[in-house]
């Protein structure tokens, strides 16, 4: 329990900084097309029988960049991400099933597994975090600068195809990191939900990242503790309670507004 | 020199949309660049700032040149905020700098303005002082008297042409009127995919005709530019 604590937390700590930019930069399609690859990485992992954690993290990397390049050339970028993450997903059940014996409990890659974190996986865990968290805060200044004008950041001296791949890269290491704590399939609700929340009460962009760490770190606690007493399913629960503040925030915008 | 482009040529997919642009820029000069609509303007500019690369040509750019971009618009996503403050600190962590700015908005209010909230002529000044809290070397302004009256535009010409003789900056501007230039310009360019023709600028703020159109004011930053064309463009630019 204290373990699944940990790991709630420093997934949400990571995921708000990120998750501001994925936000920004209108990446929530993008991220979720990457989410489903991993569940195509972790596929192939099982099949071949070699760690999920690679498998999910080069997958979607490979997804990812194949994405970014295709980026400017296409001209229906929506419909990839979508062809592309649904393909992903389809396939990864397919090739399960192709999986002899041993029945994979996949419910576990797609909402979550959090109780059964082990002190490997926590460690895995906060890698990625520290990892994620430190690129971002690191490159936060010209990251914010591309993300407002690709011209002035140019201007600037700064390369916005290079900000552009910390943010992919970001997103991998994301993806794959959050899968034991909340699942492939929501993984980017807990990027973008607290980040969502947040947008209703900041007035800078650091206000923001700050207010929505605050926010995904208290409904990982809660969305936990509350799953253990009412005894369910303990990712889909933090995503939730995420779901709640961010109406409450949203109520209680519009009344201010009045 | 602080900017030497030599044969320049851009292209968009097969297009050329810039060919043999050959354009040099030193210290304390101001140039002028008009053109009509489409005719690779904005890309010049974007090529000098290094957003779009180049087919062919050179751009040769002084080391460690201090740029203040001025670019058309700006349009900041409503999920993002942010105050002019802290976009003005993006360009610069000094609080000093920040400071002067104080002085160039008049008050200091719009620090506390959300940037989506900003009319376009708050903008443009937001935009400016944020290209000059650097103390750049050289200016770059796309079309910043766009939606401007012409008292606006007037004000701005002179406000340019003051920060050009205090700071030694060079001013590299596209003019969004074919005709009517900054007086202060010491060269202007007309570029349609290409140099079409270049000149000086003339001072006609005596004569009467300019006078009856503009008014009496002979301390008028406008000048006429005259073109001189020794070939035509179709209605597709060619």
């Amino acid at each position: 329990m204290t373990r699944a604590t940990f790991a709630g937390v420093g997934v949400s700590l990571a995921a708000a900084p990120l998750g501001c930019f994925v936000v920004w930069r209108r990446m929530a399609y993008f991220g979720e097309s990457t989410a489903h690859a991993a569940m195509l990485g972790i596929a192939i992992s099982l099949t071949f029988e070699f760690s999920i954690l690679v498998g999910a993290i080069l997958v979607s990397l490979i997804m990812a960049s194949s994405l970014t390049i295709l980026e400017g050339r296409s001209l229906f970028m929506d419909t990839l991400l979508g062809v592309a993450g649904h393909s992903s997903i389809a396939a990864a059940l397919v090739i399960v099933s192709f999986i002899s014996g041993v029945r994979i409990d996949l419910m576990a890659y797609l909402i979550g597994d959090i109780l059964a974190v082990s002190k490997m996986d926590l460690f895995m865990i906060w890698l990625g975090v520290l990892i994620v968290f430190l690129l971002i805060i690191w490159r936060w200044s010209p990251l914010l600068l591309v993300t407002l004008s690709e011209d002035l950041a140019s201007a600037n001296g700064y390369n916005p195809k290079k900000e552009n791949l910390i943010i992919t890269i970001s997103l991998a290491i994301m993806v794959a990191v959050g899968i034991k704590v909340v699942g492939v399939l929501l993984i980017i609700a807990l990027l973008i939900i607290p980040a969502a929340s947040a947008r209703f009460i900041a007035l800078t962009p650091e206000s923001m990242g700050f207010i929505s760490a605050i926010i995904g770190v208290s409904s990982s606690l809660l969305g936990i503790y509350s799953a253990y007493f009412f005894d369910t399913p303990t990712g889909p629960s933090i995503v939730c309670v995420a779901s709640l503040f961010f109406l409450i925030f949203m109520t209680a915008n519009a009344f201010i507004k009045k | 020199m602080l900017i030497d482009i030599s044969k320049l040529e851009v292209k968009y997919g097969s297009k050329k949309v810039l060919q043999n642009i050959n354009l040099s820029l030193n210290a304390n000069e101001i140039v002028t660049i008009v053109g009509p609509n489409g005719s690779g303007k904005t890309t010049l500019f974007k090529a000098i700032i290094g957003s779009v690369p180049l087919s062919k040509g050179k751009i040769s750019i002084k080391p460690n040149l201090r740029i203040g971009y001025v670019p058309q618009q700006l349009k900041v996503d409503q999920t993002l905020p942010i105050t002019v403050e802290r976009f003005l600190k993006l360009a610069t962590r000094n609080n000093n700098d920040i400071e002067k700015m104080i002085a160039f908005f008049g008050s200091e209010n719009i620090f506390r303005e959300q940037i989506n909230s900003l009319s376009g002529g708050q903008m443009q000044r937001v935009l400016l002082a944020r290209a000059l809290v650097n103390e750049p070397e050289i200016l770059l302004l796309d079309e910043a008297t766009r939606g401007l009256d012409q008292p606006g535009i007037e004000a701005f010409y002179r406000k340019i042409e003051n920060i050009s003789k205090e700071t030694n900056c060079a001013v590299l501007m596209i003019s969004h009127d074919l005709h009517v230039v900054m007086r202060a310009s010491d060269r202007v360019i007309c570029v349609n995919g290409h140099i079409c023709c270049q000149g000086t600028p003339e001072n006609v703020a005596t004569s009467t005709e300019y006078q009856t159109l503009f008014g009496s004011n002979i301390d008028g930053s406008f000048a006429l530019y005259r073109h001189k064309h020794d070939h035509n463009h179709d209605v597709m630019g060619r």
